[in-house]
């Protein structure tokens, strides 16, 4: 056997993408190999959106509700496809694997653990994208969806908001789930966290139909940055200034989260007991 | 030993808080509002040395802290006092180039990933430990030949027997030749056979590559195989450190004589008499003896039986090791 150790004292761009390509592919892999459970996620993804539109629709049916029939399906149509792009699951899994010690593979790598969640987060996308994409395309065809404010100047614009929407919930939640280094249990934050998007991300109804006080709240807060705004943007609601202000805020709560990522992350590790493995 | 050291532990200690309650569902209740804990010393100050080379094991009953010591000095867990330096590295910094040069190898948990072929997840640890093309293909064909992988590589993990997982996830912790290997019970559950096949695997790479070897194992045979030396843990503190022989010669209060006779033995009068004036007989047949003598009174009692029987031969030995070792964890002697 030869002897040559690596230099990992530096650190190596090559080798980086060489592991995401290798750590994709086996995740991609994983996915394809249980397809039939990303399909139950993808269905119970669709579910919510289409009970939404149903709900919505009925509710502006005779009365000013702020936005038509149409603008609604548009509106729930682009969250599925943005909620779907942004759902990241970790608070779950921290907990199983600190629970049951299924960190401790992961963390005796020279790879920082969160490459490994980024290429399983994108790879499940990736494949739940098959059964989205009909699905919205469905979706806006049986409730008449209007676009009429989406030009292909929006879809550019949506592009930069979606993937800044998606390292945003990423690095967000990915943080929030370092808590479970110390509490172990931490589903229960999970769903506080969730029900805060369903609200203020504007995924139960669109924050411009709320009171004024949500959203000046939510302009604040995260939530509004990684789900509503990537919405807007499609849809052709926000250009110019506001566009600018949007990048803005997803960038400042990128820095945010990833600096508090930093300053956390080898203390939560200081605090795992690597139970049972 | 002059060289330096691979691995220098001193004072290393780690304590657990961990929550306490009685039984029951009243209990359950009260500890809302009034959460008992208690410090559990899993570690206490235990320091040693190993070189490059050394196969070492550390031995000790379940709980006596050995699996700690090992997540401490592979990065897993910060201990409570003390420090430790691996290949001039303090393993819970976590520094990459430590992490890259040493591999934890446990029984029961995996790197190997459950639903793809084996031979994915090597690929996945080539581009993790920046294994180059070269060293990657020569390691697995040398790999693969030695732990016999060659029908196995393509399955994946889920389809493998116990044996078959454990012998490709030594392989893959070896694929980019740690210098430090901690190894928890990497034969547990396998057969006699795949034990064996194990053991041959660890020694060969250890003879090869002078890797710093550091084994626990409730198997005595893969200690007695491996180990010229180990280091005996209890309760968290150090009990011994050195020689396998030596441990025994230490700690067993006891010999063994055997004796055979030079005629057969028909008649039991001395037999009846035979635990007072000489020891513990542990089997009598009439054409020998087994006695268990204090160590003290060997030479006296070697005497005594030469001139009272007719013995043909007398051999004086230690026990067996693997009942000195139980005796040191049912007793806890102090060294």
């Amino acid at each position: 056997m030869s002897s040559l150790t690596p230099d990992f004292s530096k650190p190596s761009p090559r080798a980086l993408l060489g592991y995401y390509r290798g750590q994709f592919a086996a995740a991609l892999g994983f996915n394809l190999a249980y397809r039939g459970m990303v399909a139950l996620w993808v269905l119970g993804a669709i579910m919510q959106p289409l009970v939404l539109i149903v709900v919505w629709q009925t509710v502006s049916e005779g009365r000013d509700s702020g936005m038509t029939a149409g603008q609604y399906a548009a509106y729930f149509m682009v969250s599925m496809i943005v909620s779907h792009m942004t759902f990241i699951w970790h608070m779950w899994e921290f907990e199983w694997r600190i629970r049951s010690g299924y960190f401790s593979p992961l963390l005796l790598r020279p790879v920082h653990p969160i490459h490994h969640d980024i290429c399983e987060n994108l790879s499940y996308k990736l494949v739940g994208l098959m059964g989205i994409i009909p699905a919205a395309v469905l979706m806006a065809l049986i409730f008449g969806a209007d676009f009429s404010g989406a030009s292909w100047r929006s879809m550019v614009a949506f592009a930069p908001a979606l993937l800044l929407a998606m390292a945003l919930r990423f690095v967000v939640e990915w943080c929030l789930a370092l808590a479970a280094f110390w509490m172990t249990k931490v589903a229960s934050l999970n769903q506080l966290f969730d029900a805060f998007f369903l609200f203020l991300g504007g995924q139960f109804a669109p924050i411009s139909v709320m009171p004024d006080w949500i959203q000046t709240l939510s302009f604040a807060l995260p939530f509004r940055w990684s789900i509503y705004f990537p919405i807007q943007v499609a849809l052709g609601d926000i250009t110019g200034r506001d566009l600018w202000i949007g990048y803005g805020m997803q960038l400042l709560w990128i820095g945010l989260a990833i600096g508090i990522l930093q300053l956390m992350w080898k203390r939560a590790v200081a605090n795992y007991s690597a139970v049972g493995a | 030993m002059s060289s330096t050291p691979m691995i220098s532990v001193q004072n290393l200690g780690k304590t657990y808080t961990v929550p306490e309650r009685e039984a029951g569902a009243k209990a359950a209740i009260a500890s809302l509002f009034n959460r008992k804990t208690r410090d559990v010393q899993a570690v206490r100050d235990v320091s040693f040395e190993i070189h490059p080379g050394e196969v070492v094991g550390f031995l000790g009953p379940n709980g006596a802290g050995k699996t700690t010591t090992m997540k401490m000095l592979s990065g897993l867990l910060h201990p409570s006092n003390g420090t430790a330096s691996v290949l001039g590295f303090t393993p819970w910094e976590r520094d990459r180039a430590y992490l890259g040069q040493m591999t934890l190898i446990m029984g029961q948990r995996n790197q190997l990933q459950w639903d793809i072929p084996v031979i994915d997840s090597y690929q996945l640890f080539k581009a993790i430990f920046r294994i180059s093309d070269a060293d990657y293909r020569q390691r697995l064909d040398e790999l693969t030949e030695w732990l016999e992988l060659q029908s196995l590589i393509n399955k994946p993990a889920r389809n493998l027997s116990l044996g078959e997982r454990m012998k490709c996830e030594i392989a893959g912790s070896l694929l980019h030749q740690p210098k430090v290997l901690y190894l928890d019970e990497p034969t547990i559950g396998l057969d006699v056979s795949m034990q064996r096949k194990i053991r041959e695997f660890v020694a060969q790479y250890n003879a090869r590559t002078g890797a710093a070897v550091m084994l626990t194992s409730h198997y005595m045979a893969d200690v007695e195989a491996l180990c010229q030396r180990v280091i005996v843990i209890h309760h968290g503190t150090l009990l011994y450190d050195g020689d396998l022989h030596g441990l025994v010669s230490r700690f067993s209060p006891f010999k063994t004589i055997a004796i055979e006779f030079s005629e057969p033995m028909i008649a039991n009068g001395q037999l009846a008499g035979a635990n007072d004036r000489y020891g513990e007989v542990i089997s009598a047949t009439d054409t020998g003896w087994e006695i268990r003598v204090p160590k003290s009174e060997t030479a006296a009692v070697a005497s005594r039986l030469l001139a009272d029987l007719p013995v043909a031969d007398l051999t004086i030995s230690e026990p067996p090791i693997e009942e000195v070792i139980e005796q040191v964890f049912a007793t806890g002697v102090e060294s």
